[in-house]
């Protein structure tokens, strides 16, 4: 019994996003295809502990699925073009069931979520949730959304993608490019939420972490000419990199300044520092390459002593001429005030627009570490505290007490990465 | 699939529709595009609508009553001003139709699939599609 739970269980981790994305594919009804292998899962569990682990598990869970998203179909009294797809789906099921593979409709599936007749608010909680599998109180936790709202709003994105068919495919040319940078934005996003490990959440969100390197890769391994594609993937590894040295032994937060660059994972930077190189063969500049070169610049570190703070200064200023978002304008920030001093690290944090900044946790650490170094301990003591008001991750919170209190004593305390 | 496109245009659209019909900087345009559609076997039928703020008539009943009233139904900048049903088997086919017609560079064209009558009506029903 338990050897054909642990076999469901491996069939749904390997294989989980290729049979969503072929069954939606095919019947254009993710929604339904979600119902149907679900129903294929718990027949799974219910039949393999005694009629014991069919050979080719992704043919049975497909063929079962298929057979349920048939049934369901026809008990709806649906359209007879519908029917009549779903016949050629089941004629499809029934040769691949004999085939070892099925194709791989990943990708197809991956641009459906990010579609631009979608609500771009849902499309990567709508990737998370068809394209992994991830359950859709995880996700509204994740999004800080309650869980009706976005339940609501997923199940509104399925219904407009069966009922106006949208299509599955990858879309070419000038539509790719923007298609693709929705895409690009939604994994990163997923990779954002894992990154932040808030909460004492970490195991579930280095899940979404490692998730969202898998779809990085998938989109890298069918686009390899795309540079943004490469500079995501290569942004991502940069950050897998340091995982290991953004903690210490007993758990505390490390800021990025401060971590011992021995435990960087060489092997990991290398492939960055490779997809980095193949991105900018491709002379179409944008900004996850820009983000990834500035983790490149930071790794500059392994070498020299210092990080190159010019170098970051002179990326950040591309990344904010291309994608001005609080990130880009905080850690602009941050390097000048390195790079230049903190008066006029400060300058540029003056700057930024009042309502941007009320609930950016990033944004206040910065200011506070800045107004340290400048000797204002009164106006850092308040931009701390507004900090830990954002800050949920109990090491981060700890880290940014010990800090507060150091005042003068570290003159030169870095704030934590955005 | 059946998909409407409604093509929504400022009021000073309406005034063109007065030129001539042999003026080709107006009308070459919408020419091409209706043609276009024809020849792709795709267009089901449609038309332009007469002034909105001239034409307009809308009706209600409310407690057995009829209430017309002279005005369109909502009063907007902009009108709807025609409208084109297409026969396409996606979503992204109708949105690359409706990129393509004029209206879109000066108005907007809400694109929007029709409703499947054999799910309302059941199979048998005679206005159904095949």
């Amino acid at each position: 019994v338990n050897e054909a739970r642990v076999a469901v269980e491996a069939a749904a981790r390997a294989s989980y996003a290729r049979l969503i994305s072929f069954l939606s594919a095919r019947s254009g009804d993710v929604a339904g295809a979600e119902d149907a292998l679900a129903d294929a899962f718990v027949a799974a569990l219910r039949t393999w502990p005694s009629g014991g682990i069919p050979s080719k598990p992704d043919a049975w869970l497909l063929h079962a699925a298929r057979r349920k998203l048939i049934d369901r179909r026809r008990r709806e009294r649906t359209r007879d073009d519908g029917v009549h797809v779903l016949a050629s789906l089941l004629a499809e099921a029934e040769d691949l069931s004999q085939a070892h593979a099925f194709p791989d409709e990943r990708l197809k599936l991956l641009f459906v979520c990010a579609h631009p007749a979608i609500d771009a608010r849902v499309h990567t909680p709508l990737m998370l949730q068809v394209v992994l599998g991830l359950d859709a109180v995880a996700i509204s936790a994740a999004f800080l959304t309650p869980a009706s709202t976005m339940g609501q709003r997923l199940s509104r994105a399925k219904a407009k993608i069966r009922d106006t068919r949208i299509a599955f495919e990858v879309p070419a040319g000038v539509e790719l490019e923007q298609r693709l940078s929705a895409v690009l934005e939604a994994i990163y996003a997923a990779y954002g939420h894992g990154w932040e490990g808030a909460d004492g959440m970490d195991a579930e969100r280095l899940g979404l972490a490692e998730e969202a390197l898998f779809l990085a890769r998938l989109l890298v391994e069918h686009l390899p000419d795309q540079a943004e594609a490469l500079g995501l993937l290569a942004l991502l590894e940069y950050c897998e990199a340091r995982r290991p040295a953004r903690r210490s032994p007993s758990g505390e937060y490390v800021p990025m300044s401060d971590q011992d660059t021995q435990l960087w994972d060489v092997k990991r930077l290398a492939e960055a520092e490779r997809l980095l190189t193949a991105a900018s063969r491709c002379n179409r500049p944008g900004r996850f390459q820009l983000e990834a070169a500035v983790q490149s610049a930071h790794v500059e570190r392994c070498q020299r002593r210092r990080a190159d703070w010019a170098a970051i200064v002179v990326l950040y200023e591309g990344l904010v001429r291309l994608a001005p978002t609080f990130g880009a304008l905080v850690g602009r920030a941050a390097a000048v005030a390195e790079a230049q001093g903190p008066a006029a690290g400060l300058a540029l944090l003056d700057a930024m627009p009042a309502d941007a900044i009320g609930s950016y946790q990033p944004y206040w650490a910065t200011r506070a570490h800045v107004e340290q170094r400048l000797g204002r301990e009164h106006e850092a003591r308040q931009s701390f505290d507004t900090a830990l008001r954002l800050t949920r991750d109990p090491a981060v919170r700890r880290y940014l007490e010990h800090a507060a209190t150091a005042t003068t004593r570290r003159g030169s305390a870095r704030p934590p990465p955005a | 699939m059946q998909f409407m496109m409604l093509i929504y245009e400022p009021s000073t659209q309406f005034d063109e529709r007065q030129r001539p019909t042999d003026d080709n900087a107006h009308w070459g345009a919408w020419r091409a595009y209706h043609q276009s559609l024809v020849d792709a076997g795709i267009y089901q039928g449609g038309g332009p609508l007469e002034r909105p703020e001239v034409t307009a008539t809308t009706v209600r009943v409310r407690g057995g009553e009829r209430q017309v009233q002279d005005g369109p139904y909502a009063d907007t900048k902009e009108q709807l001003g025609g409208f084109i049903l297409l026969e396409v088997p996606t979503l992204d086919a109708a949105l690359d139709c409706a990129s393509r017609c004029p209206a879109a560079a000066y108005g907007a064209v809400e694109v929007r699939p029709l409703a499947d009558l054999t799910r309302i009506f059941g199979p048998g029903h005679r206005g159904a599609r095949a």
